[in-house]
């Protein structure tokens, strides 16, 4: 897979924690303290109950493969075919992303198989979180 | 707002539709919008209102020579047109307007004078998504499917059946692009797209638009066409991201807006005579039938599969043939309504007889928003 012309996010002031996250090998989620809850993506405050007390963490890394589909089609940066995936955090939140050190076909991406993340570094600033199956080492 | 107050009384499509190299989007929205005005009888001078997407209403009120009093650019995707007409019925009502034109035009295929721009990087679905290599609606409005199919069981073959009832009711309609039967297993061998979506599964692409006139229904009946009434209206969003919709076996916009327009226009499911679900994908009737309360969880597969809504069935969906057979610009919306119109009229190639009540169900972005509209032959 190249990711030489891959889109490359612009990150903003609301989001900037979550890249630096990634740039230091971490997924960083935000919870509320009033009530708990984490939440993705960023944003200042709580899309639960509206409420500015917020705080980011460092999440788990622990996934679940939640749905996907396998592209087909040539896009800049990716190799058909490809998994455009979507994976469950253990905290909650689902996130966008692609699925790596797996072979790209419906036998190998299982509904739920446990993941963990992989940092793919893009350049200076941005560091992307993909996903590979789970290799039973972490927490 | 009451049942059946306001009646559309203009409803037309552009006058060629499927490749119009010879027409840029704004012009398409004008060729539907002066096709709609004969329909009525009506010249851009009698015109006060004006909803549109795609383009600005600025931009089409001034091509078109009107002077509006009340216009509305909602732009929510392919189920704007739902959204202008439940917003044109409130504002007819209000007394802010008396007459509304809504128009759709879109160069889809040819791909002249779009004005749609790209999403920002800096934009939640730019940084969020785009990273990750969708493609369009064809990469991205599929990938809750898996998760339907696990959930309920949904098989490859039922997916597949929705496109094959499609093109049975395109086959009865002389102006859908495609209209040759197909088997499950053409569309099952056909190019894969996007996993597990091949390409009978997904919507064509072609230029064309539609437009609608609304007035209030004590002066529909002063109009040349049989009027058909507005009985009942709904409409959400849930988020830009597909990524992040709440549940992907089933879209909370439309739980929302299906269940506000059964409960404004006073009918429950076995009214309905006739039913338009937006497909832009295969995926989208199972949702629909559900989401609206047709047919139980997990139950739409098999409900299509069974031949329900196929010609002769029970419920009768989709009669154009569909965006999968008919015609698909990009925002299919105004061509499911312009179908729910003519069988409210009894004008419709594939016409159900004895149709009364019609329902409209529409989806914009990618499970982004949602609209219904039910029509009525009569105001209630």
């Amino acid at each position: 897979m190249s990711d030489a012309k891959r889109p490359r996010p612009l990150p903003t002031p609301e989001t900037q924690h979550f890249w630096e996250g990634t740039r230091a090998g971490e997924l960083r989620l935000q919870r509320c303290r009033p009530c708990a809850r984490a939440y993705f993506p960023p944003r200042p405050f709580c899309p639960h109950c509206g409420g500015r007390e917020v705080e980011v963490f460092v999440a788990s890394g622990q996934a679940r493969l939640y749905s996907y589909v396998i592209h087909h089609r040539a896009v800049p940066g990716f190799t058909p075919p490809y998994a455009i995936a979507v994976v469950e955090l253990a905290e909650g939140p689902r996130m966008m992303s692609n699925i790596v050190d797996c072979p790209q076909t419906p036998e190998a991406l299982v509904l739920d198989m446990q993941l963990e993340p992989v940092f793919e570094r893009m350049d200076d600033e941005i560091t992307l979180a993909l996903f590979r199956p789970a290799r039973g080492d972490t927490p | 707002m009451k049942p059946g107050a306001v009646a559309i009384v203009g409803a037309a499509e552009t006058t060629r539709l499927g490749h119009i190299p010879d027409m840029s989007q704004i012009q398409l929205h004008a060729d539907a919008a002066l096709n709609a005005m004969q329909d009525a009888g009506l010249t851009p001078a009698d015109i006060d209102g004006v909803a549109v997407a795609g383009e600005t209403p600025i931009a089409i009120a001034h091509y078109l020579g009107i002077t509006p009093r009340w216009v509305d650019g909602t732009a929510v995707g392919g189920c704007s047109f739902m959204l202008h007409v439940r917003h044109a019925a409130a504002a007819i009502s209000a007394g802010l307007c008396r007459t509304v034109l809504i128009t759709h035009g879109e160069s889809g295929r040819s791909r002249i004078g779009l004005n749609r721009p790209p999403p920002s990087p800096a934009s939640l679905v730019g940084q969020f998504e785009l990273p990750f290599g969708p493609m369009g609606p064809p990469s991205m409005f599929t990938i809750p499917v898996l998760r339907y199919m696990k959930t309920h069981g949904l098989t490859h073959e039922q997916l597949a059946m929705v496109a094959v009832v499609q093109r049975q009711w395109a086959g009865r309609n002389p102006r859908a692009m495609f209209r040759d039967p197909i088997t499950v297993s053409d569309v099952l061998d056909s190019t894969m797209i996007a996993y597990p979506f091949r390409l009978l599964q997904c919507c064509l692409v072609t230029d064309g638009g539609g437009a609608l006139i609304l007035t209030a229904a004590e002066r529909a009946r002063d109009f040349p066409q049989r009027p058909v009434y507005v009985l009942g209206t709904g409409e959400s969003v849930e988020t830009p991201m597909i990524s992040q919709m709440e549940d992907f076996t089933s879209s909370r916009a439309f739980r929302v807006a299906g269940p506000t327009a059964f409960a404004a226009a006073g009918i429950t499911h076995k009214d309905v005579d006739h039913l338009m679900i937006y497909d832009a994908f295969a995926h989208l009737p199972i949702y629909g039938l559900e989401d609206l309360g047709f047919v139980g969880r997990g139950e739409a597969g098999a409900f299509i599969a069974a031949g329900h809504t196929a010609p002769g069935g029970r419920l009768p969906m989709n009669t154009n043939g569909g965006g999968l057979s008919y015609t698909h610009t990009g925002m299919y919306g105004m061509f499911a309504l312009q179908e729910s119109v003519r069988q409210m009229r009894g004008t419709a190639p594939a016409q159900v007889e004895g149709a009364n009540i019609s329902v409209c169900h529409g989806v914009g972005g990618m499970f982004a928003a949602s609209g219904t509209i039910i029509m009525g032959r009569e105001p209630g």
